[in-house]
């Protein structure tokens, strides 16, 4: 699969991350797309809620930000596509825990967050027998080399 | 029957249906009926038995973990809703290279 996102968008969310540094940030990503394709439409900034003595090497929203921004999507003729959120210090590649707690089908957007500068972003997929992520396709990817 | 609306990611294991009518007068029926219309659902809603930590149901806008959890009684024209908690962390840190910078840190 090919994830089409614009570098607007790229900045959007790496400009997002960065503030959170050292902490861990996200949201969602809001798109439509076939099969192979996928279009990143929006974005949408949703707090972390785990333990604040936690943030800097975990995220969590509320079942309710899902809710209502499903809900959101719904309305708006797209679909909640997936996710990003950022590895302080860290390589963009997802954890344990990210493979713990993903779903197929959904897109996972990881951007390595270096001395508070956003340093890298991939995106991935968890393979339908949840044993691992693969990587996926980013179009127009290096904006934060720019 | 109840009604289970299913999140975007899984809709892929129910022919693309959002909302699927299921059997049962618990909330756990209702969603062991649902992984016998649907099987590939299975590994993503349950660890075993048990429904993954991430997985969350609600009745209308309440979590049946508040609730009786999947002992839950429901009625015939109640709707259910798979939740999941979106969640993310990094890897233990170890020795690694990352923007041309290699990094030494401790494990968090």
């Amino acid at each position: 699969m090919i994830i089409h996102i614009s570098h607007d968008l790229q900045r959007a969310i790496a400009e997002q991350l960065e503030a959170t540094y050292p902490n861990e940030g996200g949201g969602f990503l809001l798109g439509k797309g076939e099969a192979d394709q996928m279009q990143i439409v929006d974005i949408v900034q949703v707090d972390n809620v785990f333990a604040e003595a936690e943030q800097h090497h975990r995220y969590a929203m509320r079942p309710q930000d899902w809710m209502r921004l499903e809900d959101m999507a719904d309305a708006r003729g797209l679909s909640l596509v997936g996710y990003y959120h950022s590895h302080p210090d860290s390589p963009s590649v997802p954890s344990e825990y990210d493979r713990e707690h993903a779903l197929p089908n959904f897109v996972y957007i990881i951007t390595a967050v270096l001395m508070a500068r956003a340093n890298d972003m991939r995106a991935w997929q968890l393979r339908p027998d949840r044993s691992a992520f693969d990587e996926l396709d980013m179009a127009a990817r290096g904006v934060l080399a720019e | 029957m109840a009604k289970i609306r299913i999140p975007t990611p899984l809709r892929a294991f129910t022919d693309g249906e959002a909302s699927i009518e299921v059997a049962g007068g618990t909330v756990g029926e209702a969603l062991s009926n649902l992984v016998e219309q649907h099987p590939d659902l299975r590994a993503h809603l349950f660890n075993d038995s048990e429904l993954r930590s991430f997985v969350n149901i609600f009745l209308d806008d309440e979590d049946i973990r508040f609730m009786q959890g999947l002992d839950t009684e429901i009625a015939g024209d109640d709707s259910l809703r798979i939740i999941p908690s979106i969640a993310g962390g990094n890897p233990p840190r170890s020795p690694h290279s990352i923007g041309g910078k290699t990094l030494v840190s401790e494990e968090t």
